[in-house]
């Protein structure tokens, strides 16, 4: 094209004094932003090519290499951003929905960084977690109502099937194809050591990773991709995909260039062609239908595995979750506006969907108000960066988190936001045979596995700092939280006092 | 006795071993001054062809060609590692023909040069090992 309308986002700075042309980023930037020149043996770099993911600049021996970003600009406008009018002549050009990746980057408030956590002084004892036993193992599943005993008085076993779990987070869906071999197996294999569940996503499961099924949660979702009755009952929970916090209404599309080998064969779908993943279950259009899933999937279980619905953080999420509740469901996933994805329309992504603080804080209240949150444990996704994040999210009433982002930063991912071209340079979001080797599961799953120690050693400190021993007698006790800078409504839906009160 | 070995399924060829095995022989603190417009001569080198890629670098062997066909009695093993004596070397390259591995090049001042296990230059890890992104390259105890 004779006029380039845009120019380049981040420029690729190299200290040419540092530089031992070894080469290494040219060969490992899958964009080939990096070129040798070898008649004057030095590197160059085409800045338009590059997508800032950092691939070149870790693996740089000699630091020679940072991306910054371009100062280029357009005349200052309050109203008319850069990224506003790039978006334009993108879409003048091509004509096209603007497609994204990974969770909703805009500056919409995070509540869990305006909330702030007590702890003990004087009056009641703080518990240092590495002297006193302190308890992060947490259950999901449905809660008897009521204690029950036989003609003899003795206790009756009425307890739903649960999960458990040795501390309340878990691995969220990220499906083989939207993610590599070596990713997912990272996560299986980190799962199974921690004690945790990690999630198959909608695309099927491995049959290699059939192995770690205990840690397994297999998911239903709109396409069905790879589910049949030994799928089902491999895993430790089966969980009902209605929504995607990152795009919520809207569907999945794998382009059929994905499908190939394995993935069309866990799939249970042609090579090359597009796994579509409509917007609705073609079969759910209330309640009383999503009953009847729920209870297909039990049945095809012979009712030994727990049932989680998955659904997006929407605006009457406390009534859909209400529903959801009395439809025979076990769990509630709830996932926030800024969840991740491996692609997704950007209005969708940026555009739709709510918090997940003020979503679990509105669901826990309206299931106690009805008494029928022991119907259901909560679990909550999209966005959850730490343990700090992870122990507020507990004491809003959640049972358990699920992190999808964080596990994959941990294996490498520098949010770079291009995993829907393919090309991940990490080996995480790409099926490219030379992208995917690039993570080692041996590496990964230890480095998952020691992000998630590092979390519990952390969870315990905190709760230990409140003079509390056990995750779970956190669990929706919102007088452990308080507000900074939040206005008197948002107080009122995070049921949360502000600071100072 | 620990060696090096080399998982090919995790190579990337991204060459960085060899930098890092060049570097490891310099006596230069920074990567950067040692390394900078010269040509490298690593005493491992990256194998590839057809999407294919593997580090290769001194066996070590039990019975060492090398060693056998040394005219001077410059190379020895001693302690499972083959090492070389410079000052004894007379670069007639007999080492260089036998070795099936073409783990033993030419160097600079004369007298052939090999992979020993960073003993002479670092403690512990050999420095390739250290420098794979992708744990291609291990440093461990295996079975003989």
């Amino acid at each position: 094209m004779a006029i380039e309308y845009i120019y380049p986002d981040y420029e690729i700075v190299r200290d040419y004094n540092r530089c031992i042309t070894c080469r290494v980023c040219e060969r490992q930037c899958a964009n080939e932003a990096h070129e040798y020149l070898s008649d004057v043996n030095k590197m160059t770099a085409d800045n338009a090519k590059c997508v800032n993911c950092h691939r070149c600049v870790s693996l740089c021996p000699t630091r020679a290499l940072k991306i910054v970003k371009s100062d280029h600009t357009f005349k200052e406008n309050a109203n008319w951003s850069g990224k506003s009018i790039k978006e334009i002549y993108k879409q003048a050009g091509s004509g096209g929905v603007l497609l994204s990746s990974m969770g909703n980057p805009e500056n919409y408030p995070v509540y869990f960084d305006k909330i702030l956590l007590n702890a003990s002084q004087v009056t009641n004892p703080s518990i240092d977690p590495l002297r006193e036993p302190m308890e992060t193992r947490v259950y999901l599943g449905a809660k008897p109502g009521r204690i029950e005993r036989d003609e003899n008085g003795r206790l009756k076993n009425n307890l739903k099937p649960h999960i458990k779990l040795s501390m309340p987070v878990m691995f969220s869906a990220m499906s083989y194809g939207s993610i590599s071999y070596n990713a997912h197996e990272s996560l299986a294999r980190a799962a199974a050591e921690l004690g945790i569940l990690y999630n198959t996503g909608e695309g099927g499961l491995h049959e290699d990773f059939y192995k770690y099924g205990k840690h397994t949660i297999v998911q239903v979702a709109s396409g069905r991709f790879g589910v049949h009755k030994t799928y089902l009952n491999s895993g430790a929970a089966i969980e009902i995909k209605m929504g995607q916090g990152a795009k919520p209404g809207i569907g999945g599309h794998l382009p059929g260039t994905k499908i190939v080998g394995d993935i069309s064969k866990t799939r249970m779908i042609p090579e090359g062609s597009d796994a579509i993943s409509p917007a609705p279950h073609h079969d759910i259009y209330s309640i009383e239908d999503l009953r009847q899933l729920v209870y297909s999937l039990k049945e095809a279980t012979a009712y030994t595995k727990p049932v989680i619905v998955k659904i997006a953080a929407v605006h009457n999420v406390a009534a859909i979750a209400s529903g959801i509740a009395r439809s025979g469901a076990d769990i509630i996933a709830i996932d926030g506006f800024r969840g991740g994805t491996g692609a997704a329309p950007t209005r969708i992504r940026d555009h739709v969907g709510i918090p997940i603080e003020l979503a679990l804080a509105s669901v826990d209240k309206r299931l106690r108000d009805e008494g029928i949150r022991n119907n259901v444990s909560i679990v909550v996704g999209g966005s959850i960066r730490s343990s700090a994040d992870v122990v507020k999210a507990v004491a809003l009433g959640a049972d358990a988190v699920y992190i999808g982002t964080a596990a994959l930063i941990a294996l490498g991912c520098h949010l770079c936001r291009s995993c829907h071209t393919g090309k991940c340079n990490w080996g995480i979001a790409t099926q490219r045979e030379d992208l995917v080797k690039r993570l080692n599961p041996n590496i990964g799953y230890k480095r998952l596995v020691n992000l998630m120690n590092a979390w519990k050693h952390e969870i315990k400190e905190m709760i230990g700092g409140m003079g509390i021993n056990s995750i779970e007698a956190l669990k929706g006790n919102r007088l452990m939280l308080r507000g900074v800078g939040l206005n008197e409504k948002e107080l009122e839906i995070l049921g949360i006092k502000h600071a100072g009160e | 006795m620990k060696r090096v070995y080399v998982n090919e399924k995790w190579c990337l060829g991204c060459h960085l071993c060899e930098y890092y095995c060049a570097f490891a022989s310099t006596n230069e603190k920074d990567m950067a001054r040692a390394l900078k417009d010269i040509r490298i001569k690593p005493r491992i080198r990256i194998e590839e062809k057809d999407g294919i890629s593997f580090a290769v670098s001194c066996r070590h062997c039990d019975e060492p060609l090398c060693v056998k066909g040394c005219i001077t009695g410059a190379l020895t093993k001693k302690d499972g590692v083959i090492t070389i004596n410079r000052d004894k070397c007379i670069g007639c390259y007999t080492c260089i023909l036998s070795c099936p591995y073409g783990a033993v090049s030419p160097s600079d001042d004369g007298a052939v040069q090999k992979c020993e296990l960073c003993i002479k230059t670092a403690r512990g890890t050999p420095k390739c090992v250290e420098g794979c992104p992708n744990g291609a390259i291990v440093f461990e105890e295996r079975g003989e």
